[in-house]
């Protein structure tokens, strides 16, 4: 028996142990985890932004920030909805509106259209990708002055413009999404006697989704950059024009209005994408952060 | 290669490879090899890894075209990859409904998985299964369009031992619904003398020695007859020292 007594406990190191101990349902903790998450964040990814706004509105009001350099946020919603009252804000937003998205129209459509047959026909690939590549290298903004002398300044360089901003990462994505399919899977698909339809349906398409929702995203971001560029030529109505008089008064705040609703749209073109990409990607497994 | 022999069918079952030729650039991989499985034959073509054993069943399965020589294979076959290679995006029966035409395609599919013990998990998505569970589901949709020919390449290799030997079972299972000659690539001798109506050991590119197994379902498991053919399988294998 002494044989079998454990060696002196002095001797041996102390080694650290991990003890496991049920916790319980895990939805159930999940759900407990959530509302913890949702008490600790409750701004969730706009704790930094609401951080920012709380800083400059102190600093305004003490202030220190100039309102000419730039105005408290209140002030910025007073402004805000002075500018709806009078009835200028509302007709701005809505050619803004207009605008981006018959602009997101024909950008979306051309670059789908353009894009579903780059990436299913080698044809449509040598057609259309080097046309692409080269405009992909084109900066937005340099485009603006030819737009102006090839299209004029009125409302057709604007959509345009939009257009180009948003069709070339659209077809840049999509291509890439379609040639990126698992070739294994086409294989095996193949193998199951699915005929041409059925392997475009059930796997071409739903293995490029998730680089169609990127290039989506991009379309979007790039027509509302294509947006505020386009409004600074010869704007006399939407929300450049209405930056570029306000730059011209130096009313600082009314600036700041234009710019905040060019974040919230932008903001919103976002969620709109990751509401899709919840709903059309739910096969998806992701990584939860914790 | 020769052109007197390209359209008309010689047989009508089963397959029928003859002389045929792969090479990659300068290396060939099947040299003129030869080869038939019979009506409802379940053939295990044994041999270490890079032999050309998937190569073979490549050209089987015509997703690759020999560079001489001649394959004949029934139009209605089915191959089970060595991963399972479901479809990320569609759940359980609509893998296995993918190949599927028809009104009753859903009912087919069901029993296919009901003859794979999956009954209840139409619905999972491929991320919910486990590695077996999944293999299940590539044999059901294999099984579902009643080949005569299934191919199957080194399918439960990437499987645990324990999950391995019940899917032996289920393939034996399986044959008796289902009659198709059946060719099974591995590198596994005892996954080989457990399914085997025949084995043939692959070496330089062509079929060296076959064996006829004709051995009760308990002789295969342990018998004086099964250590003869582990060890003479071995040696086919130029493993004989090491046993």
């Amino acid at each position: 028996m002494a044989l079998l007594a454990p060696p002196a406990a002095a001797s041996a190191p102390v080694r650290p142990r991990d003890i496991f101990l049920p916790g319980g349902d895990s939805r159930r903790r999940s759900r407990l985890g959530t509302l913890r998450g949702r008490l600790r964040w409750p701004l969730g990814v706009y704790t930094t932004p609401a951080l920012i706004l709380v800083v400059w509105e102190v600093l305004a009001q003490a202030g220190i920030l100039k309102p000419t350099y730039a105005p408290a946020p209140t002030d910025i919603l007073g402004t805000t909805v002075e500018l709806w009252q009078d009835g200028v804000l509302g007709p701005d937003l809505a050619i803004s509106l207009q605008r981006a998205g018959i602009g997101l129209a024909i950008g979306l459509t051309v670059g789908i259209v353009t894009g579903v047959l780059g990436g299913f026909l080698r044809t449509g690939e040598y057609l259309f990708n080097g046309v692409a590549q080269i405009l992909n290298t084109v900066p937005l903004l340099a485009v603006l002055p030819l737009f102006v002398v090839w299209f004029g300044i009125d409302e057709l360089t604007k959509v345009l413009l939009i257009a180009f901003g948003a069709g070339v990462p659209m077809y840049l994505n999509l291509f890439a999404a379609i040639r990126g399919v698992d070739q294994r899977l086409i294989e095996m698909a193949r193998t199951t006697g699915a005929g041409p339809w059925r392997v475009v349906t059930r796997v071409l398409v739903p293995g490029a989704l998730p680089g169609f929702l990127v290039g989506l995203r991009f379309s979007l971001a790039y027509s509302i950059l294509g947006l505020v560029a386009a409004e600074t030529v010869n704007a006399d109505e939407g929300l450049g024009f209405l930056i570029t008089q306000a730059q011209t008064y130096l009313q600082t705040n009314k600036v700041f209005v234009g710019l905040v609703i060019y974040s919230i749209l932008g903001l919103l073109a976002d969620q709109f994408v990751r509401i899709l990409e919840q709903v059309l990607l739910r096969w998806r497994p992701s990584y939860e952060a914790v | 290669m020769t052109a007197a022999h390209t359209t008309t069918p010689r047989t009508h079952t089963g397959v029928l490879v003859e002389q045929v030729v792969r090479r990659f650039g300068d290396r060939v991989v099947l040299d003129r090899l030869d080869l038939t499985i019979d009506d409802d034959d379940l053939v295990v073509l044994l041999g270490p890894s890079g032999c050309g054993k998937s190569t073979l069943l490549r050209l089987l399965a015509g997703l690759d075209k020999p560079d001489g020589g001649l394959i004949e294979v029934p139009a209605n076959r089915a191959i089970v990859f060595q991963g399972d290679r479901l479809l990320p995006w569609q759940r359980v029966l609509g893998n296995v409904t993918l190949g599927l035409r028809g009104p009753d395609a859903d009912k087919r599919a069901r029993k296919a998985l009901s003859e794979v013990n999956l009954t209840g998990r139409e619905k999972a998505w491929p991320k919910q299964l486990s590695g077996g569970e999944a293999q299940r589901v590539a044999l059901a949709r294999a099984l579902v369009s009643e080949p005569e020919l299934v191919l199957l390449d080194e399918p439960f290799a990437a499987l645990d031992a324990i999950t391995r030997l019940r899917m032996h079972d289920l393939v034996r299972d399986l044959r008796r619904r289902h009659h198709a000659s059946m060719l099974l690539v591995t590198h596994d001798v005892d996954e080989a003398i457990a399914l085997a109506d025949r084995i043939v050991v692959m070496s330089n590119g062509r079929i060296g020695d076959a064996h006829t197994v004709h051995l009760s379902p308990a002789d295969r498991e342990a018998s004086v007859a099964r250590e003869e053919l582990r060890a003479a399988l071995l040696s086919d294998l130029g493993l004989a020292s090491q046993h």
